[in-house]
């Protein structure tokens, strides 16, 4: 079975400073490591591949200095690692990235089916998955939290919310993951010195054979204008020190609020 | 499209099991104000089987069209299905804008449509307007609810996901008139067989009205006791931080916060929870919120309207006891 994961490369979500006044994020302030969500995406790749073997490929759009932080991928059982990285690359938003996602994945060849995670924390979307899989033209499943593969076809529980399918697809496909999937499993010390010897195979806009004007800031048509790094949503805060005279209080809103 | 037709604003009317989603009648209270701001149509379009009664329902909501696909496949959800329909509709009546709403419905079906248009899509959006010079304005939480996102879309349509309870509802008018506009569905090869259909029933957070959440100042996963008989007393139900949900303390429906549910209850109660950036972006519009921790420094106490510094097992058993005596 021929795999394909789709990993990003995301600043340590809990450690990156956001700075207030200025309304910019200071990503050199966390170290890089794998979106979180594509840990699931990774573990599930092995695990079909654990059970009908086959070849799993990981592929990443991002800048170069992340190379180091993909390899954690092979540490994890996928076989080969790609890097799209290129000028032309940046200012993607998901329309851009989807595509040349979708262009790298049409160069490696046939494939039974794409994974990727359900959201990553920084651009935090979950729209690349789906739009990677308009541009190949293959069904997307969604929000999948089980994944087999029988008898030719591939059978997954997606969740809507309250509302559960379970489905059959024949490949090839694209699912998303939730982290509802699988535990990942943690590298072993082995594994990730192996990993560090292993090569990253780059790809730049040639290479996947890009149209330039899909690319990076010309080929996006969404645009963040501003950030704000909101201190708003606070409240004047009503505090109380001694419980008693707190939920006396509390008793006397509840009822001027019908809430009692 | 003539020069005195108005352009549209469309609103994608998510149906389950034949039933429109109460985020529809949201995107519709919006697309209602934005009406205002630009000369818009407010019109919406629904897939679906013998549907015309919610199509009906979707005109005393405000729209002034409803775009009606009736065929039995547009029943359950399918991406592809959902998305041919879509598409040629769009290119049939270029919108202004298309709004979905932030369900999994409308955030796996919306990314296609946009590829397929090979247009601009924000994810998300917590606030929409038009500014001076006509252009969609798009407000969305990023960086895992840490930051807000202002963007444009310099394609056309502008479209975008809207999380349900962020906006106003449309106000029901059974004197609203407008037009149901048959449609014929076009064939396409489904995404998938639905060789199974199960709805989980069980606690629906984001429509309950008084939530009792729980976190990591709670000691043992029994403690929850505590709380469900508060919510209980309040006519509520439990909710709770991420961590105790890992720990499988409670079940994932009732998890708040960027990775779980979004509500806006008429009331939620803290209990031991620190209020991080994660949690807040979950609950952060509630109408009242109270909190109970015990460090005076724990940044849910700037996110709350009233909070009592002390230790949870001292003063729920309290508040429990105040509200049986009443
Ligand atoms: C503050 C901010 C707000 C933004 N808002 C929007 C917006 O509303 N609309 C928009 O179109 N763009 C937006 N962008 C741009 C968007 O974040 C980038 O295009 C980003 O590269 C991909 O989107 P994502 O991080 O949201 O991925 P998601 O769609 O959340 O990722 C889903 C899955 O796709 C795969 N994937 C995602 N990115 C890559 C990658 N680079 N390489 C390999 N696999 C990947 C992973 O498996 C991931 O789990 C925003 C960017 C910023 C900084
Ligand atoms: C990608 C990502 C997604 C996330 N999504 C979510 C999400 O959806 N929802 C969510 O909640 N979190 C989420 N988190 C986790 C989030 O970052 C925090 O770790 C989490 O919200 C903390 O939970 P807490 O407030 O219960 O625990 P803590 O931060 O540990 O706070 C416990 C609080 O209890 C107080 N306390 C302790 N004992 C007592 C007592 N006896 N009486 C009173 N107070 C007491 C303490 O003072 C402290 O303030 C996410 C994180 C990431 C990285």
């Amino acid at each position: 079975m021929n795999i394909i994961v789709l990993t990003k490369v995301v600043p340590d979500i809990e450690r990156v400073k956001f700075d207030a006044v200025r309304g910019v994020v200071d990503r050199s302030s966390a170290p890089q490591e794998i979106n979180p969500f594509d840990l699931n995406a990774i573990e599930e790749a092995v695990r079909l591949k654990e059970r009908h073997g086959g070849r799993i490929t990981a592929i990443s759009m991002g800048p170069s200095d992340v190379e180091q932080t993909l390899k954690d991928t092979i540490a994890r059982g996928v076989d080969e690692a790609i890097l799209l990285t290129d000028k032309k690359f940046a200012g993607s938003d998901t329309l851009a990235t989807s595509y040349a996602l979708s262009q790298a994945i049409k160069s490696t060849g046939d494939f039974d089916i794409v994974i990727c995670g359900e959201k990553t924390v920084d651009g935090d979307t979950g729209q690349v998955g789906g739009e990677v899989s308009e541009w190949l033209g293959i069904p997307y499943l969604p929000y999948t939290s089980k994944l087999n593969y029988e008898d030719g076809k591939f059978k997954a529980r997606v969740e809507l919310e309250n509302i559960i399918y379970e489905v059959e697809a024949s490949p090839p496909l694209l699912v998303s993951v939730t982290k509802d999937i699988n535990t990942p499993r943690l590298p072993g010390f082995r594994e990730k010195l192996n990993a560090r010897k292993t090569q990253v195979k780059k790809m730049d806009a040639k290479g996947i054979e890009a149209d330039e004007g899909r690319l990076g800031f010309n080929g996006s048509p969404t645009w963040v204008y501003k950030i704000e790094v909101p201190e708003e949503g606070q409240r004047d805060c009503k505090i109380y020190k001694d419980p008693e005279s707190g939920l006396k209080e509390i008793m006397i809103m509840l009822e001027s609020r019908d809430l009692i | 499209m003539t020069a005195n037709d108005k352009r549209e604003i469309l609103v994608f009317a998510e149906q389950r099991r034949g039933r429109v989603h109460p985020v529809t009648i949201e995107l519709l209270g919006k697309a209602i104000e934005l009406s205002n701001r630009l000369p818009l149509m407010v019109s919406s379009v629904l897939l679906g089987r013998d549907a015309e009664g919610e199509a009906q329902e979707l005109i005393y909501y405000g729209s002034k069209k409803v775009y009606l696909f009736e065929d039995s496949s547009l029943y359950n959800y399918d991406p592809i299905l959902y998305k041919t329909n879509i598409v040629a509709l769009a290119k049939e009546i270029n919108p202004y804008a298309i709004l979905f709403g932030s369900t999994h419905i409308g955030r796996s079906l919306a990314p296609r449509v946009a590829a397929s248009l090979r247009t601009g899509l924000t994810a998300d959006c917590t606030n929409l307007s038009i500014d001076e010079d006509g252009a969609f304005i798009q407000i969305r939480p990023a960086f895992t609810g840490n930051i807000l996102a202002h963007i444009k879309t310099k394609t056309s349509p502008s479209m975008s996901t809207v999380r349900y309870k962020v906006m106003q509802r449309a106000k029901r008018d059974e004197k609203r008139e407008g037009t149901i506009v048959k449609m014929t569905p076009l064939p396409n090869a489904p995404s998938w067989e639905v060789i199974d259909e199960r709805v989980i029933e069980g606690i629906n957070l984001p429509d309950a009205e008084v939530i009792v959440s729980g976190g990591r100042g709670l000691k043992r996963a029994e403690d929850f006791k505590m709380l469900e008989e508060l919510a209980k007393l309040l006519g509520g139900v439990v909710g709770s931080s991420r961590p105790l949900v890992d720990e499988g303390w409670i079940g994932k429906e009732h998890q708040v916060g960027f990775s779980g549910n979004t509500v806006k209850p008429k009331l939620y109660i803290a209990c031991g929870i620190s209020g991080s950036p994660q949690h807040l972006a979950g609950m952060r519009d509630s109408e009242m919120i109270v909190a109970i921790n015990s460090d005076p420094s724990a940044p849910i106490f700037r996110y709350a309207d009233m909070g009592i510094i002390g230790d949870i097992y001292e003063i729920i058993p309290k508040m429990i006891e105040k509200l049986k005596r009443r």
